[in-house]
């Protein structure tokens, strides 16, 4: 009985992996592997699976904790953030190059569809349970810019509110789907993709942090050209497409 | 295989095995400074964390262990239908991914869960609460006692419980005088294990209580949030954890006399 019920077991593990193998063909192409921030998750997904000219493996994390495997030695071969600074930050310390800004994003005041926050005002006067990104990961510092902006009262009646400081942006989302926060300072994009049980609440614009996607190939990269050919798809081909329709704003000029 | 061959094998394998297990330790040690290291701990928050999962992986322990001691008991003496299907489920929580076990966690006793109204209604908070934290270690340590439990009572000398019953005590007498303190190298152990699972748990933390300093940011969620940015401060978060853990690992194995300690029978 134990032995049918792990064979039975066994054989599920077996046609997993063949299932994962059996697919491909041999693939020829060169091997790129991205490092990208959790809110590019489905935009970059879906294009990544067409993109012709490599085998795109994608890595989604907190833009912080690939930096900090970058800094490690560990670099992929290109990394798509959800920041500018970090990017930038890597460039200047000669582990990435050819840094360029491909996306924009905003930040809104995510809440569930019935909630009784109805506009960023209500916010602070609110029992609400409240979660932000963490200080390190770009969601965050957007977050500590936006609350930066606002007079101390305001400020200090809104971190009040806070109940956990998540490492990546998905994480708050998946704690409003489930209600298990009330409200979460997140990504516009991460909200719509979330479905129609989320609202964005739009943020004054005089607060608003201008917030810049950049990416950038590792100069420890085995595939350079290969790199730079999917950052410039990223930029202005098929996947700057699945962005602009996931609602990523351009580049600018 | 020769006599000198096999011997030269087992003693191969046992200094691969340590050289692989010892080295990650000795190297969250070796990579930074001493002074570094303690400046690091001087962060509020990293007190904060620390002081968290003592305190909440000491009070999963302790619900782990009082619960599930007679639960142990009542499964290492006792036959009936379904037996093995129960034992599954208890020990089921072994094998989910922690990721798993924060999402299986959140669809019970989440706000929007099975139990959710039931546990709002009762005026009680989980997520996002210290309670939470408390909630999901004791869901992915408490496999590790029960069964190590069940299986030290399993091979207690039945003619010692025998003569304990015959002699007049009542069953929970004997669990409590008899069982537990001649089991208790084995229950150490299973404590031992449960304490540092406990200690460890990263993912059913994060996904059902949160990360928040002082309320549900434990250690290794502390360590999780420094490593992006500062990592001689992960670095040391670690090292006091590799501490905090093989003390009370030792303590633990204390208690449980010579037998926990590694030495052979006899």
């Amino acid at each position: 009985m134990a032995a049918i019920a792990g064979l039975v077991g066994l054989a599920g593990l077996v046609a997993i992996w063949a299932a994962g193998c059996g697919g491909a063909e041999a693939d020829e192409r060169p091997q790129l592997v991205v490092a990208a921030a959790a809110s590019l998750r489905e935009p970059l997904t879906e294009c990544a699976n067409r993109y012709q000219a490599a085998e795109v493996r994608l890595g989604f994390a907190s833009t912080g904790e690939h930096a900090a495997r970058i800094r490690q030695g560990a670099p992929p071969d290109v990394l798509a953030g959800a920041d500018a600074r970090t990017p930038e930050a890597l460039e200047a310390e000669g582990l990435l190059t050819g840094t360029s800004v491909f996306a924009t994003n905003e930040l809104v005041l995510a809440v569930p569809r019935h909630s009784g926050i109805r506009s960023f005002e209500d916010l602070g006067g609110s029992q609400a349970r409240l979660v932000v990104g963490s200080p390190s990961s770009p969601i965050g510092g957007y977050t500590e810019e936006l609350l930066a902006r606002l007079p101390a009262e305001e400020r200090s009646a809104i971190l009040a509110r806070v109940r956990s400081r998540e490492p990546d942006a998905k994480g708050m989302i998946g704690k409003l789907l489930r209600g298990a926060a009330d409200a979460a300072f997140a990504y516009r994009t991460d909200v719509a993709a979330a479905g129609p049980s989320l609202r964005a609440l739009d943020l004054p614009d005089r607060l608003l942090p201008s917030i810049a996607y950049a990416a950038g190939i590792a100069t420890a990269s085995e595939h350079p050209d290969e790199a730079a050919g999917f950052v410039e798809d990223v930029r202005s081909g098929r996947c700057a497409s699945a962005l602009r329709e996931a609602g990523f704003g351009e580049p600018g000029p | 295989m020769s006599r000198a061959a096999f011997g030269a094998l087992l003693v191969g394998s046992l200094a691969l095995s340590v050289a692989f297990l010892a080295l990650p330790v000795a190297a969250i040690f070796l990579d930074s400074s001493p002074g570094a290291l303690i400046a690091s701990l001087g962060d509020p928050a990293a007190v904060d964390a620390l002081m968290l999962s003592a305190q909440t992986t000491s009070i999963s322990l302790a619900i782990i262990v009082a619960v599930g001691t007679p639960a142990a008991w009542l499964l290492a003496t006792r036959e009936f239908r379904g037996k093995a299907a129960v034992v599954t489920l208890v020990e089921l929580p072994l094998v989910l991914p922690p990721a798993v076990a924060g999402i299986a966690l959140l669809a019970a006793f989440g706000p929007a869960g099975v139990l959710g109204g039931a546990i709002e209604d009762a005026g009680i908070r989980l997520v996002l609460e210290t309670a939470g934290v408390v909630v999901a270690l004791t869901f992915v340590a408490a496999p590790f006692y029960i069964r190590q439990a069940q299986a030290s009572f399993a091979l207690l000398d039945p003619a010692v419980i025998d003569a304990s019953r015959t002699l007049g005590a009542s069953e929970a007498r004997t669990l409590a005088r008899i069982a537990v303190p001649t089991a208790l190298p084995g229950l150490a152990a299973g404590a031992a294990l449960a304490l540092g699972r406990a200690l460890g748990e990263f993912g059913a933390t994060l996904i059902f209580a949160g990360s928040f300093q002082g309320i549900t940011q434990t250690a290794p969620l502390a360590i999780y949030d420094r490593f992006a940015t500062d990592f001689d401060g992960a670095l040391a978060l670690s090292a006091v954890l590799v501490c905090l853990s093989a003390g009370l690992l030792l303590a633990v194995k204390v208690v449980g006399g010579p037998e926990s300690l590694g030495h052979a029978r006899g």
